[in-house]
């Protein structure tokens, strides 16, 4: 609690004499790349505006692949499989950001090239996909689908504990009255966790806002405000990039105003980490009683967490295993046993 | 009255949707087979490449199986085997990445690693006589710099994540508001931006120390804020796996809150701890922004944490890509290598993790 003020603390402390600056006549702010700005917030809204539209595109592309996993680890995949199929998603959480980074740069770069000439061609009246097609792939795309990646192992792993804690007895219920697998899990499994699954998607999103090297190693960008996913050097910035990309070359003020920024990134962040948590919470304080116990707490959000637990449930579960054969093996000796007597009865 | 109502044949039967057509059980298969054989031909014509031939394959496959069942059997049917398709699909789509990168950078970096580079630091030679700078590539700067900084943050951030989940297990009382906001309060953390927490910790050393604050330390002070909350939440997810039986039967037996947390819920809980610990150790060492932020970069061999930059491994792969030497190739080489080491890093870390998590397991049945 004293660290998150202190973050706050700090970052306003740091960011102030940046903000109240006068900007056009500061001759530290006009040049480098703080350069041709008549304020504080005229530089910072692009910025703002990057970070939510590469969030926007990877929360598109993530999410319903994200869901997808879930519901494949949770109700398609064989059982003795699903624990190591989710281990294998969580995995993805494991690889450091900036390996991400470079792999983006050399493999989905170039990957998604034909892709953007294809969208570009036939919707390029669409202004998504409008203006000059880039040639080397830096475009605000590939980071997304970079973001996407990045965030999918959080959406599945939270989206993927509801769903396996929907109540036995309705999705049963709902097989029995002739439902398919697919009517079940739309008349019982979504409506069960549609508030953890939304609540999994803005932890994403948060996620995929704080992402900061992928998106500095693979977008060329400016500080503008453009919808256009396709472009090189027209992409907006995002401002963690921004941050990264600026901080070493930044004289003090400037610097400065790069942490203005953070800070503005961490209101939105926290705003966002915040808003996920409240509406699980106000989901679970509506439902009846039963649902509150399950939902009013998420299940951890960060990828080691999840990894932690499983490692630990999953011996148990092999415990319990072990124990209930025991067990079997126990009564059919005691059944036998009983026959044995009868038999000696008779 | 018992009249006899002799059943009527209906004149025109109605088709019963339970023994009316169903495909054949290995349809999936067959279809399957058939989809990838078609877009290889397809893609044959027009030339061929692996990701092509899969996504194509895929979507003839969910196609045909749409259209297979919704003639032979109902349309509910149908959209029952598409979702299934579709989302094995999303969940193959997942692994695609996961494979890649690795592969990725396995064979990229592969050639970069050998003992010189782990051993040497990197610098830049001049040789006297041809003129010529040479960049010598080597990571052990970068090693130690990583070793050192994720050692000091998790010097910090260890006690203070497991007293503060004790604290919420055993002392809090659910409903106290104090527990009730530190709970929301660790949650919200994990979602702060690594990238914050890295200008924090700036921030909070360029008042103390003033401009130019870049040290091993203080990221350190950077990656434990991010770490922090990543211990408590699991170190609170192990203890509260320990049965509640346990606790009662120890204070049955006259024994304190104290002595009840040391002597039988955390060595129940050791295991789960360890791994959590580690796991949390192996996400944040491979953080590169407050890194990047706190400690900048260097080339140089550093190991006082408290006094000027400090080379890391995710730095160095960040810094070789963007901010080249004059040798542009040998330094993206070494962006590498770096990478390399760090995922084998990360990986011995996660194994250590299993481990751990098999050897202190607590025996007998729990």
């Amino acid at each position: 609690m004293v660290i998150l003020a202190g973050v706050a603390l700090f970052l306003i402390i740091q960011a102030v004499p940046a903000i109240v600056a006068d900007w056009p006549s500061n001759g530290d702010l006009n040049e480098g790349p703080t350069a041709g700005f008549a304020n504080f917030w005229s530089y910072v809204g692009p910025l703002i505006w990057g970070t939510l539209f590469a969030s926007a595109i990877a929360l598109v592309i993530g999410a319903p692949i994200a869901i997808g996993i879930a519901l494949f680890i949770s109700h398609y995949a064989p059982r003795r499989l699903a624990g190591a199929l989710g281990y294998l998603v969580d995995l993805l959480a494991a690889v450091p950001s900036i390996v991400f980074g470079l792999w983006g740069i050399i493999v989905i770069r170039p990957f998604l090239l034909p892709l953007s000439e294809w969208l570009n061609t036939y919707l390029g009246w669409i202004p998504l996909f409008g203006g000059t097609v880039s040639t080397t792939g830096s475009t605000i795309l590939a980071g997304g689908v970079v973001l996407a990646v990045m965030i999918l192992p959080i959406i599945t792993s939270i989206s993927r504990e509801i769903f396996l804690q929907t109540p036995r007895l309705h999705e049963e219920a709902a097989l029995a009255l002739g439902a398919t697998k697919w009517e079940m899990i739309k008349l019982a499994v979504f409506p069960y966790g549609r508030s953890g699954v939304i609540s999994a998607t803005l932890l994403g999103l948060g996620r995929a806002l704080g992402e900061t090297m992928a998106i500095a190693l693979i977008i060329s960008p400016a500080i503008l405000v453009s919808v256009r996913m396709l472009t090189e050097g027209e992409n907006s910035q995002t401002i963690a990039a921004n941050i990264a990309l600026n901080f070493p070359i930044a004289t003090t003020l400037q610097r400065e105003a790069l942490i203005g920024t953070g800070l503005l990134l961490f209101v939105i962040s926290l705003a966002v980490n915040m808003l996920a948590r409240v509406i699980a919470g106000r989901a679970g304080a509506s439902a009846n009683r039963k649902r509150k116990a399950m939902l009013a707490q998420l299940p951890p959000s960060d990828p080691s967490t999840v990894l932690a637990v499983d490692d630990v449930l999953a011996k148990r579960h092999e415990a319990d295993d072990a124990r209930a054969e025991e067990a079997s093996v126990e009564q059919t000796e005691s059944e036998i046993d009983e026959e044995k007597r009868k038999g000696t009865d008779a | 009255m018992s009249a006899t109502i002799t059943p009527q044949k209906p004149s025109n039967p109605i088709a019963n949707t339970l023994t009316s057509g169903q495909l054949p059980r290995r349809i999936e298969l067959y279809v399957l087979l058939g989809a990838l054989a078609l877009s290889a031909v397809l893609l044959l014509l027009i030339g061929f490449n692996i990701a092509g031939w899969l996504v194509l394959a895929a979507v003839i496959y969910l196609i045909a199986l749409g259209i297979l069942s919704s003639f032979v059997e109902t349309r509910r049917k149908a959209t029952d085997r598409v979702v299934r398709g579709l989302v094995t699909v999303a969940f193959l789509l997942a692994l695609a990445p996961l494979i890649s990168t690795l592969y990725t950078v396995v064979s990229k970096g592969i050639g970069v690693i050998n003992w010189n580079f782990i051993t040497q630091t990197s610098a830049s030679v001049f040789d006297p006589d041809t003129l010529e700078v040479t960049t010598q590539v080597g990571a052990w700067q970068a090693i130690v710099g990583t070793l050192i900084i994720t050692g000091i943050a998790a010097l910090i951030s260890i006690p203070i994540g497991i007293l503060t989940a004790i604290y919420l297990v055993e002392y809090a009382q659910p409903k106290q508001w104090l527990a009730r906001t530190v709970t929301f309060l660790v949650d919200v953390m994990t979602g702060i931006p690594s990238i914050v927490a890295g200008l924090f910790a700036f921030s909070l050393f360029s008042i103390i120390v003033g401009p130019k604050a870049f040290s091993g330390f203080s990221a350190s002070v950077a990656l434990s804020v991010l770490m922090i909350p990543i211990v408590v939440r699991s170190c609170e997810e192990m203890l509260r796996l320990v049965p509640m039986d346990l606790r009662e039967a120890s204070f049955a037996l006259g024994v304190s809150r104290f002595s009840t947390i040391t002597k039988i819920v955390l060595p129940t809980a050791i295991a789960g701890i360890v791994t959590g610990v580690m796991l949390a150790i192996a996400r944040v060492i491979g953080e590169t922004a407050p890194i990047f932020m706190a400690a900048s970069f260097t080339d140089n061999f550093n190991s006082n944490p408290f006094d000027g930059p400090m080379q890391t491994l995710p730095v160095m792969a960040y810094t070789g890509y963007k901010f080249p030497g004059q040798d542009i190739a040998a330094s993206n080489d070494s962006a590498w290598g770096a990478a390399l080491l760090l995922v084998i890093l990360v990986v011995i870390l996660n194994l250590i993790a299993r481990v751990v998590a098999k050897v202190f397991a607590p025996k007998g049945s729990r």
